[in-house]
């Protein structure tokens, strides 16, 4: 894994440094107040007059110490303090967002292929197909007027009341919980289709099997044969996708945190990548690399969990 | 708009500092309108939200380069003069100052009343710290050219601070607009490393009180500042990107200030509630946005096409278009209506006949009958290239391609993210005609854009406008300190620049904030709405927020 993690880093770090432009840009560049020799001297302040391999190097040096560096943008605050201030809401959102995913869409996806083709399943396959096809934004833009501004029901954006200080602790959670009801109901909507469609498909591949007909040969209960011996097939390519979903807890969306006034993961790589800001680019990076591999690692072992050839074989 | 002009920033702190943006009258209605209940008497207390894009990057001014930054340093720290209402510069850690006979040495004279927010007392030690901070060679700064033409900066007595050029500098004054650092807590620790960044001390009307990172700044009152305490206790700043959201959000309550765009400003706010629980404003932007072209190219080295392609503009129909009315025809570099503009500049009125026959006259004409110029069997076509993320200017370009399209002329339309625009394009001088915009200081020194020894790369004149007469101009200009004759030298400026047509000159945008109705003492003037806003205040029996 380690030689893994090597090579990624490795090809962002080049990567990154071949997208024109440099982090001194957006300070310097169109200002009629910098002269060229500023612009060289705030180029070596940061290293950027350097060859890129020394660059990396030194880079790579600081990381094995679990140093990230200091941003470039101008307040110079270290990466990991960056990141940590951040990761925390998005971690929230994402695992709320992807728990409120299974619990609807599981269900959705099982009964939709029992009663293949039956109303209940046109009814949800259009529903779904709906909801991925509905704009993020838009949606949320429509919900905010509609129950934020017009009804007055939830708050529109943002986490907190400004009032949050002054509450008592429950009256905190119940805050929160009230900002947190449309972010996470936008985010999880458009992602219903993509899970409800492969359980519906992982499921009708399954009860077609033989071992579904001796199951139910066997005189089991049709209950029991679903949700017993189809589902615990029927999961196992869903391990997949919920492992490789590992990275995408820490990243967030750009819109979606635009249009909800969220400080999360995603606005802070987007606000990164065009800043030029390459400690922090390469620090949001290697974090995601390292959990890609350790989702994939996660979904071995979930299939081991899951599938006992796997176990004994 | 905060990220079009802001990406072309000429002397953007000034701006944002001394006046935040702004000349020119409100909307008459609105004006009315504010006239209700204006008597009920000033007190203190509550708080006011304001809405911003952007979350802050430092708190530190002499590091910090982004408008939200600049607006909260603005109401932090102190220079040490500003912009009154009126643009007029007026004195404010400086109680007064001279210029000396061959305008070389500036003294000044500061305030013996003035404390830090630790308490610590404010001394001429503070600005010459500050200065040497600007030209300290290790200091990240994006300010420190024009501390450079100092010759010798030099603390007299414990209030007396002063500065000799190497030559004389007209806007040399208002470049002490720049706030003040403490030296006490400044002196010998790395500048970005301290603490000051997130936590300012400054002697400014508000301190901070809570920064949560992308979320909010607090600001509160400083119950010590020297012109008397502001009205307003709290100042929370908001981050919200997105000024859809934003704009929600305002309506819902929880905002009292946000800049708007022209699209909620014509068709959103027009309703009877909105206006009874809010105000808005309308006063030209001090910026401009053009089509300038690149004069390297064999095309664009004939005067007439120029011209011609002005004629072949209709700029009301860019800002009825793009900006839904709320901007005004740009004809030269500065601001229409402020005292070096020419009011009888030539004009480029919509007129395609006239643009056909300076085209004619330059050997174009239509020999294949396919609707487009051409000359020598070349076509008369070029491109348009403009930064990614700046609507205006794309929708801008669009109308600018059908127009010219009538007279013939084939305009391709490119539109490419901000760095890779600069880098490919702009810098090595490798585009045809290029859309942007510039926000400018108040002062009209513009030697950056338009010298002839600024055409190097990654250099402002990167149209390559060479002309010996302006030269001569801008070097007087920047040497002059009578403002007759300033006038009149940048007015003969603006007659070379209307003749030449080097740039089209497009528009001139508005800043467009709207208040809460609770909060009075707005008073619209030149400089804008917020140069007074320690005065503005919420009447006892109207106030919002209690704690």
């Amino acid at each position: 894994m380690v030689p893994l993690l090597l090579g990624i880093t490795l090809v962002s770090f080049v990567v990154i440094h071949l997208a024109p432009g440099e982090p001194t840009d957006l300070q310097t560049q169109l200002n009629p107040e910098i002269s060229a020799e500023l612009q060289q001297r705030l180029r070596a302040q940061y290293d950027l007059d350097r060859p890129l391999l020394v660059q990396y190097g030194k880079w790579l040096g600081r990381l094995v110490r679990l140093d990230f560096g200091d941003s470039f943008s101008q307040d110079r605050r270290p990466v990991t303090a960056k990141i940590a201030e951040r990761l925390p809401i998005t971690i929230l959102i994402n695992v709320l967002s992807i728990s409120l995913i299974l619990a609807v869409a599981v269900p959705v996806g099982i009964l939709a292929a029992v009663r293949r083709n039956s109303p209940f399943d046109r009814l949800t396959t259009l529903l779904v197909f709906i909801g991925f096809a509905t704009p993020s934004f838009w949606l949320a833009l429509l919900l905010m007027d509609l129950l934020g501004v017009r009804y007055g029901l939830l708050p529109v954006v943002g986490l907190k009341s400004l009032g949050y200080d002054y509450l008592s602790f429950p009256g905190r959670v119940l805050d929160i919980l009230r900002h947190l009801v449309l972010p996470v109901f936008v985010s999880a909507f458009g992602g219903l289709a993509g899970f409800s469609r492969y359980m519906r498909a992982n499921m009708l591949e399954v009860i077609r099997q033989d071992y579904i007909l001796t199951a139910r040969a066997k005189g089991l209960t049709e209950r029991r044969v679903i949700g017993h011996h189809a589902l615990r097939n029927a999961l196992l390519p869903v391990i997949t996708i919920l492992g490789l979903s590992v990275p995408g807890l820490i990243g967030g969306s750009v819109i979606f945190e635009t249009i909800f006034a969220i400080p999360g993961m995603g606005k802070l790589f987007y606000d990164g990548v065009m800043m030029r800001d390459y400690p922090l680019i390469m620090g949001i990076l290697v974090i995601g690399a390292i959990l890609t591999l350790i989702g994939n690692l996660l979904a071995d072992l979930g299939y081991a969990l899951a599938d006992p050839r796997i176990r004994r074989g | 708009m905060s990220r079009a002009l802001s990406r072309c920033r000429l002397l953007r702190w000034l701006m944002t500092f001394c006046c935040l943006l702004a000349i020119g009258a409100c909307d008459r209605r609105d004006q009315e309108l504010s006239v209700q209940a204006e008597d009920a008497p000033p007190a203190a207390g509550d708080t006011i939200l304001i809405g911003s894009g952007a979350d802050a990057v430092t708190l530190l001014p002499v590091l910090a380069s982004d408008s939200t930054s600049a607006d909260i340093n603005g109401l932090v720290y102190n220079g040490l003069v500003r912009y009154d209402k009126n643009l007029e510069i007026e004195g404010v850690l400086a109680e007064s100052w001279e210029v000396s006979e061959d305008n070389r040495v500036l003294t000044f004279h500061l305030r013996r009343d003035v404390l830090w927010h630790d308490g610590a007392p404010f001394t001429a030690d503070d600005v010459l710290f500050t200065y040497e901070l600007l030209v300290d060679p290790e200091t990240p700064t994006a300010y420190a050219d024009r501390y450079r033409q100092v010759a010798e900066a030099q603390v007299l007595d414990r209030y007396t601070f002063r500065v000799r050029y190497y030559e004389p500098l007209a806007p040399a004054l208002i470049s002490w607009a720049f706030p003040v650092h403490p030296r006490h807590l400044l002196e010998g620790v790395e500048l970005t490393r301290t603490t000051l960044a997130s936590r300012p001390v400054g002697t400014g009307p508000y301190r901070l009180v809570d920064w949560r990172r992308g979320e909010r700044i607090v600001l509160e009152a400083n119950p010590d500042y020297f012109e008397g305490p502001p009205y307003i206790h709290r100042v929370l700043y908001r981050v919200i990107p997105d000024s859809t959201t934003m704009f929600l959000e305002l309506q819902s309550g929880g905002l009292d200030y946000m800049g708007l765009t022209p699209l909620q400003y014509a068709m959103q706010t027009d309703t009877p509630a909105f206006r009874r629980r809010f105000r808005k404003y309308r006063y030209p932007a001090f910026a401009y946005t053009y089509l300038g072209y690149n004069l390297q190219r064999p095309l664009f080295q004939d005067r007439r096409v120029r011209q011609a392609l002005s004629y072949a503009i209709d700029k009301q129909e860019i800002i009825d278009g793009v900006l839904l009315g709320l901007g005004q025809v740009a004809d030269g570099p500065y601001t229409p209506g402020s005292w070096v503009h020419h009011p009888q500049l030539r004009q480029y009125d919509y007129n395609p006949g006239r643009a056909r026959e300076l085209l004619a006259e330059a050997g174009w004409s239509d020999g294949n009958g396919d609707g487009f110029l051409e000359r020598d069997g070349r076509p008369l076509a070029f491109t348009i290239v403009t930064n990614q993320g700046n609507d205006q200017r794309v929708k801008a370009g669009e109308i600018i391609q059908r127009r010219l399209a009538e007279v013939g002329v084939q305009v391709r339309l490119r539109v490419v993210e901000w760095a890779t625009f600069l880098n490919e394009f702009i810098n090595p001088g490798n585009f045809d005609a290029t859309i942007l915009g510039w926000s400018g200081g108040i002062d009209p020194d513009v030697y950056n854009v338009w010298h002839s020894s600024k055409t190097g790369p990654g250099e402002l004149n990167f149209i390559g406008f060479k002309n010996e007469e302006v030269d001569e101009l801008l070097e007087q200009g920047r040497r002059t300190f009578d403002l007759q004759e300033r006038q009149r030298i940048y007015r003969r400026f603006q007659e070379i620049l209307a003749e030449e047509q080097p740039y089209t000159f497009l528009y001139v945008p508005e800043s467009l904030p709207v208040v809460a109705a609770r909060f009075r003492g707005i008073e619209p003037a030149p400089a804008g709405i917020m140069y007074n806003f320690i005065r503005w205040y919420v009447p006892a029996e109207e106030q919002k927020y209690h704690r």
